[in-house]
């Protein structure tokens, strides 16, 4: 069966030409402001995703998807609930692998090895996670990052081997200043912000080269959000950074590239303020105009 | 032009008087049993409490029973306090690593899916077992000659009574509570958290290892003491491949080994002996042994009770 595109509302988006004369179509986002510079500096391929289909049973998720991944850059996969965003993005771990239905085409590469001969322990550490909902192991804040640093199969390391590290990563997701003075704090006995920076602390312990955020602030409160947020966009520079997002106004603040999904397809792939200032494709134009999603 | 009155929104107002006056009675019915039921149950509490403490001296902890026709001459339970937590702890020691063994298997790896299922039902179908059928089954067991070193044994006829064998039957009894728990605490765990470990690379044996079995824990331990709880309050398997007897009754000259391969006593058996009923006919000690039971099984579920809430402090939102 072939999926097509229900029909959407057309909302008049352009103005008049005689209004607009000479100009350059606004952004939607005007009021929104960006949270990073945007010249890019510099940029490294780390992974290319090429010609990937994944499909749960019969049915595609992710439609002949192909896309790079650079680190240097905030990478934002944006659009409706069920587009293929999430599956895409753990398709790049092959986390999809866990489900038993899920079969996948095409091929993924991590600085040119392609990640199906890899061995899915060390893929994950080279590419971790974080997740819509702050789900820190219950156990202490110590403890859910010294979980990740205790490699697998390798002696376990006394705490106190440990200890100089763990503050390392918590400095690093900016949250050792609000745990140092009890690391012994029960992890979940943290604030929701606090909990997904732990979890994105966790994450940064595998000493990855790409990082995964599935939706890290839908959970979360605007202040918490932003924390988040300005962490992400200095993470960049040391990360390939991939995050899903509902919230397009966080897509603006924060990406760099944009890739706008819709019924598995990718639409449209390209610099935030192309996708968002001049959208090449009408359904990207309609979708972060808000006529649908 | 009333503007006023005709805004003025509908009050309406919802009563439990529009209840049918079948749900009444079933609403009041369902009361009524609920309060039988608690009622029963303190009587029954309430009733071995006030003979308990009647009956029960500081003396009959310590004191070895013995055969006789009154209260003088018959001793304490000693032994059957002992025996009780003796195969207790023999019976868990088998059921519970074999019960975490299968708990884990099935909620996490459960692979071939026939085999698990077929696991799934058997355990459910032991939990069914009258544990005086897994007593029969065991004499069968237990009086086979390779097995011969477990129990007494004379002129190459197999007593098949012992410790050994009556806790390896009892541990039947206690395996589907204790993966009944594991497995309900594993699957309360949610399937975030074990992507989550995944998700920085970790094995699915790492996972359950440092990460799921602890935070299942509290649900474990309660399955455990449930399970002892089970155990110490079975009879028949105690009748049938404990003996029964007054007192340890040694097999060797082993110190130790030599009383698990003898046979003896538990609390139940000492009551069902010394009820009105029974061979003993002391129903003022029946009462007491009743007593002491009856407030050690209290205590296991009061335990379970508390770890397990305690468990459910800490959870994702």
């Amino acid at each position: 069966m072939e999926l097509k595109p229900p029909p959407v509302r057309r909302l008049p988006l352009d103005p008049p030409p005689t209004a607009v004369a000479g100009r350059a179509p606004a952004s939607p986002f005007t009021g929104a402001a960006h949270a990073r510079a945007r010249s890019s500096t510099f940029a490294i391929d780390r992974m290319q995703v090429d010609d990937v289909l994944v499909a749960y049973g019969q049915k595609p998720a992710v439609d002949h998807v192909s896309l790079p991944i650079r680190q240097g850059e905030v990478l934002a996969l944006i659009g409706p609930s069920g587009c293929g965003k999430t599956t895409l993005l753990r398709s790049l771990n092959r986390l999809t692998e866990l489900t038993t239905t899920a079969s996948q085409q095409g091929r993924i590469t991590l600085d040119g090895a392609d990640i199906a001969s890899l061995e899915p322990t060390a893929l994950r550490r080279r590419v971790t996670m974080v997740f819509q909902q702050p789900n820190p192991f219950p156990m202490s804040v110590f403890d859910n990052v010294a979980y990740v640093l205790r490699e697998q199969a390798a002696r376990r390391p006394k705490r106190a081997a440990l200890d100089a590290k763990v503050r390392e990563v918590l400095a690093h997701a900016g949250l050792l200043d609000e745990v140092e003075h009890d690391l012994r704090h029960p992890a979940l006995r943290l604030s929701g912000g606090q909990q997904q920076r732990l979890c994105i602390a966790r994450a940064l312990a595998a000493d990855p080269e790409v990082l995964l955020l599935d939706e890290p602030c839908s959970a979360l409160d605007p202040q918490s959000t932003q924390v988040i947020e300005d962490l992400i966009v200095k993470l960049r520079e040391e990360v390939a950074v991939v995050i899903v997002t509902h919230n397009l106004q966080q897509a603006y603040r924060i990406a760099d590239y944009v890739a706008f999904m819709y019924l598995g397809e990718l639409v449209e792939y390209g610099s935030a303020t192309q996708v968002f200032g001049s959208p090449r494709e009408e359904r990207t134009k309609e979708y972060v105009s808000g006529a649908f999603g | 032009m009333s503007a006023s009155a005709a805004a003025a929104p509908k009050i309406r107002v919802a009563s439990s008087a529009t209840w049918r006056l079948r749900d009444r009675i079933g609403l009041g019915f369902a009361w009524l049993l609920g309060l039988l039921f608690c009622a029963i149950t303190a009587a029954i509490v309430i009733y071995l409490l006030v003979q308990g403490v009647k009956y029960v001296r500081p003396n009959l902890f310590v004191t070895h029973p013995a055969a006789g026709f009154d209260e003088q001459e018959t001793g304490g339970f000693l032994d059957p306090l002992i025996g009780t937590f003796l195969v207790g702890a023999m019976a868990m020691a088998i059921a519970f690593p074999v019960g975490l063994g299968i708990g884990v298997w099935l909620s996490e790896f459960g692979r071939p899916f026939a085999l698990a299922r077929l696991t799934e039902s058997t355990v459910e179908m032991i939990a069914g077992i009258p544990s005086i059928v897994l007593a029969l089954f065991g004499t069968l067991i237990f009086q086979s000659p390779a097995l011969g070193f477990l129990s007494r044994s004379a002129g190459g006829v197999v007593f098949g009574r012992s410790f050994f064998a009556a806790a390896a039957m009892l541990s039947f009894v206690a395996l589907p509570l204790v993966v009944g728990s594991v497995r309900e605490g594993l699957q309360a765990i949610p399937g975030h958290v074990r992507e989550a470990s995944y998700a920085v690379g970790k094995t699915k044996a790492a996972t359950t290892r440092r990460i799921l079995l602890p935070t299942a824990r509290p649900s474990i331990v309660t399955g455990a003491m449930l399970g002892f709880g089970r155990v110490i309050g079975d009879t028949a398997i105690i009748v049938v491949l404990l003996g029964a007897t007054l007192r340890f009754d040694g097999a060797g000259s082993t110190p130790l080994l030599g009383t698990l391969r003898g046979t003896g006593s538990t609390l139940t058996t000492y009551i069902l002996q010394n009820a009105p009923t029974g061979e003993g006919n002391q129903p003022t000690k029946a009462y007491a042994a009743a007593f002491v039971l009856l407030m050690i099984v209290l205590a296991l579920n009061i335990g379970a009770g508390l770890v397990s809430r305690q468990g459910k402090a800490m959870r994702w939102s």
